[in-house]
């Protein structure tokens, strides 16, 4: 082997409280797939945020074909040619996708002249997008497309890449795979950084793995099993979540033509959902972001109050309640963003279990808060649910995704639910957190709850339903039994891939 | 009540006169906003100008050096707002509040030894023969070079906003900071200098009250032009042409107001002194249905480490 493209070599960053990263060394060869694996927390942002430019190492070095390299701003890690396809943050949804593209670039070119080279671009490596819509507009895979093109435009060495399947159907996950291979053909080297153990199976070429900031194995994944990977990441054994089979009880809520207009410009209207959801069964509900997941959470939980007769629980039109009437007659919800949708990040727990839980754990009497009953009801979360807090007086803000997810959770599967909706539940969990509250929602369910999950993480739907549905332009598919679908068949109800039409314009 | 006294040339040449300082103070103001950053600073920026223009105007007898003058001050008021907001974070509503209440103070202990004076006055443009032209002449070509700098200044920000890459990489900050900072922008210094182009405009702004609208210095002239500067960047939707038309429609009310006044017309002065900032506000909420437009980082905090 000829000199690495790229190499570390005992790169540390610390922050006030915090190692993120220590002694940590990894080299890439032209061409290379090289997966980063490691749970939230684990440093890999902070590592590629390094050779990005965007912070830099306290000590170590980095070497760019044998010569010294500092980055000192992305800017110079773009002429140095580093491309990166960020997860979140780097889009400006009122822009279109060729003003967002001319951002990204050093000395772009007048926008008719870009508009073309993107257009031959997105043509050669099977990428479909046009250049004159609003990114706001765009699917997540679309907008994916808009930061891969970004960097190929640039001809990059290196491109990282940052959990970038993780808001795409299986369908876009393949055209994004073949991709990837032809420009590592080409002779691009690829981080890629992930936490979908099967994904990196099929795509890379070597994996580093972190823990807490430091470089925990290096493996070949093709000839690792993903449980192995898993361990080296988490550092324990894991546990798979049980259930018993058991039978389906009474119809507990459904809805008849549910529509809702979508709240906003970048929203999605909720287009004559029907369903039924019985005692004691799960509904697992899929499908790519924005595509009218919040929408129906907020149609069930009542805070977008819905039309008569389209919500009735357990025989009841609940329709144009609100979310405390709904409450109160044993329909729970949870949001996804546990930081100002489902927590208030600035209020203690206690003031956070306050919030939901004075209804119906009878926390308040006559417009008086109990507070010392909150905090017990606190308490009573943060033990069950383990989750790791100084205590109830704590700030939601303080805790780490995966325990404030644990006690939003919580919190409202305490207060006996006899419908409970939860989006992403386990969204920017650790893996071990994740399988605590997939557990928790199974034994709810096994005491004779309906649940309605929504997630974009379709192993774990597959591992919790026992049914499953797909949202896709805010219409619901016909709900199937969870127990043997494939994956084909769940990315065709999920809408297949975005935009394939546009390839031939 | 006589309405023929009202002359409907002079009437109507008076209204680029009333909307001038509305103009350049919502056009900084619409930059500033661009780039996300809300400076409620507005009224104080232009107050600061007004007698920073006048005093200077005043002392070298040059009305130019005093627009000049104007600017820099409005700009180096600004300043403090982007001291405040940018280096040490503060909440940008509250520090624009306080900019407005100091620049009404402090301009009232500046302009102490100016009540009653007189500025040199500042000529209008000769453009010849071409302003004999019946008419248009009159109503178009009768104005100072202030008047036309402002509306060359709003054609210059609709430009440079639409077609070129400062003004791209200007609404990228205002639209998403935090990505805008990842691909390498430097946020903050282009905000800063986006608040203190705001400033210098505000500036400029208040110096044409009082060097030629009114033409004297009194305490809090400025009299609220700051506060419908604000609502006009909103209400045009971020859009410097309708921000344009929606200046002249507030600088036709006063104009009308003032005539209306002046003919006698039976209705209380106070009616008709508010009647431009009600209406003006009134048509501009049923112009502006597409509420989408605002930057979406409006008045957030910047912070490099989130």
């Amino acid at each position: 082997m000829t000199q690495p493209l790229l190499s570390l070599n005992a790169l540390t960053k610390a922050y006030p409280g915090v190692v993120a990263n220590d002694d940590v060394s990894l080299s890439i060869a032209a061409g290379e797939v090289h997966a980063l694996l490691g749970e939230n927390g684990a440093g890999k942002s902070t590592l590629v945020k390094m050779i990005y430019g965007l912070v830099r190492p306290d000590s170590g070095q980095m070497h760019m074909n044998g010569a010294p390299f500092t980055p000192s701003e992305p800017r110079a890690a773009r002429a140095a040619g580093v491309g990166m396809v960020f997860q979140h943050f780097s889009l400006f949804d009122a822009l279109s996708v060729a003003e967002n593209i001319a951002l990204g670039m050093e000395n772009a070119p007048k926008l008719s002249e870009l508009s073309a080279r993107i257009s031959a671009v997105s043509e050669a490596y099977g990428l479909p997008l046009s250049p004159d819509r609003i990114v706001g507009d765009l699917s997540a895979g679309e907008r994916q497309r808009v930061e891969i093109i970004r960097c190929l435009l640039q001809e990059p060495k290196l491109l990282i890449m940052d959990e970038p399947t993780s808001v795409l159907t299986p369908q876009e996950v393949e055209i994004l795979f073949k991709t990837l291979r032809k420009l590592s053909a080409e002779g691009t080297a690829i981080l890629y950084i992930s936490h979908k153990l099967e994904e990196i199976r099929t795509l890379c070429d070597s994996a580093t793995i972190l823990r807490l900031g430091k470089v925990v194995g290096h493996c070949m994944p093709r000839e690792t099993t993903a449980r192995e990977m898993a361990e080296l990441m988490v550092g324990k054994l894991l546990q798979t979540p049980t259930r018993a089979a058991q039978p389906a009880g009474d119809v507990l809520l459904s809805l008849t033509g549910l529509r809702a207009k979508a709240p906003n410009t970048f929203g999605m209207a909720l287009k004559d959902i029907s369903l039924e959801l019985r005692a004691g069964e799960i509904l697992g509900i899929g499908g790519v972001a924005g595509n009218g997941q919040d929408e129906l959470l907020a149609a069930l939980s009542g805070e977008r109050p819905a039309g008569r007769g389209m919500v009735v629980l357990k025989g009841e039109d609940i329709g144009p309640l609100g979310p405390t009437a709904r409450r109160a007659r044993g329909l729970l919800t949870a949001p996804e963003e546990r930081m100002g949708h489902a927590a208030a990040p600035d209020m203690s727990l206690t003031e956070n279990a306050m919030l939901t839980g004075a209804l119906r754990q009878g926390l308040d009497k006559g417009g008086f808060l109990n507070w010392p009953a909150a905090r017990q009801f606190a308490e009573d979360v943060i033990k069950q649910f383990d989750v790791r807090t100084p205590g109830p007086h704590a700030a939601a803000r303080s805790l780490s995704g995966g325990n404030l997810q644990k006690f939003v959770i919580g919190r409202e599967v305490m207060q006996r639910p006899e419908v409970f909706v939860v989006n992403q539940p386990t969204w920017g969990v650790d893996a071990s957190a994740a399988a605590a509250i997939r557990q928790a929602l199974l034994d709810l369910a096994q005491n004779g709850a309906a649940l309605i999950v929504i997630s974009q993480d379709l192993d774990e739907l597959m591992e919790i339903s026992d049914r499953f549905a797909a949202l896709n332009e805010g219409r619901l598919s016909d709900p199937r039994p969870a127990q043997g679908i494939t994956v084909e068949e769940i990315g065709l109800m999920m809408g297949g891939a975005h935009g394939m039409e546009v390839a031939h314009v | 009540m006589d309405l023929s006294a009202i002359n409907p040339i002079l009437f109507i040449a008076g209204f680029f006169v009333a909307a001038t300082p509305l103009i350049f103070a919502a056009v900084g103001e619409l930059v500033v906003e661009k780039t996300g950053v809300l400076n409620l600073g507005v009224e104080g920026m232009m107050i600061i100008g007004a007698i920073c223009g006048f005093a200077t105007a005043v002392e070298t007898g040059s009305p130019l050096l005093g627009f000049a003058a104007a600017a820099v001050g409005g700009a180096v008021l600004s300043l403090l707002f982007a001291f405040l907001t940018q280096v040490m974070l503060a909440n940008q509503v509250a520090s624009g509040l306080a900019l407005t209440l100091f620049g009404l103070g402090f301009s009232a202990l500046l302009g102490q030894s100016y009540v009653g004076v007189k500025p040199p006055r500042l000529a209008d443009v000769d453009f010849g023969s071409l302003a004999e032209i019946p008419i248009f002449g009159p109503i178009i070509l009768s104005h100072d070079l202030i008047v036309y700098l402002g509306l060359a200044l709003v054609v210059a920000v609709w430009a440079v906003l639409k077609y070129t890459r400062i003004g791209l990489v200007l609404r990228a900050v205002g639209e998403n900071h935090d990505a805008a900072h990842a691909l390498g922008y430097k946020v903050v210094r282009i905000r800063t200098l986006a608040i203190m182009f705001g400033g210098a405009c505000a500036g400029v702004g208040g110096a044409y009250i009082s060097l030629i609208r009114v033409p004297q210095w009194t305490e809090g002239m400025t009299a609220g032009i700051g506060w419908i500067a604000l609502a006009l960047v909103v209400f045009a939707s971020w859009k410097p042409f309708r921000l344009l038309l929606g200046a002249y429609l507030f600088g036709g009310l006063v104009q009308l107001q003032l005539n209306l006044q002046g003919a006698g017309v039976a209705i209380p002065v106070e009616y008709l002194a508010m009647s431009p900032y009600v209406i003006t506000i009134v048509v501009l909420v049923f112009l502006s249905r597409d509420k989408g437009a605002a930057p979406a980082s409006l008045g957030r905090i910047f912070h490099a480490s989130s």
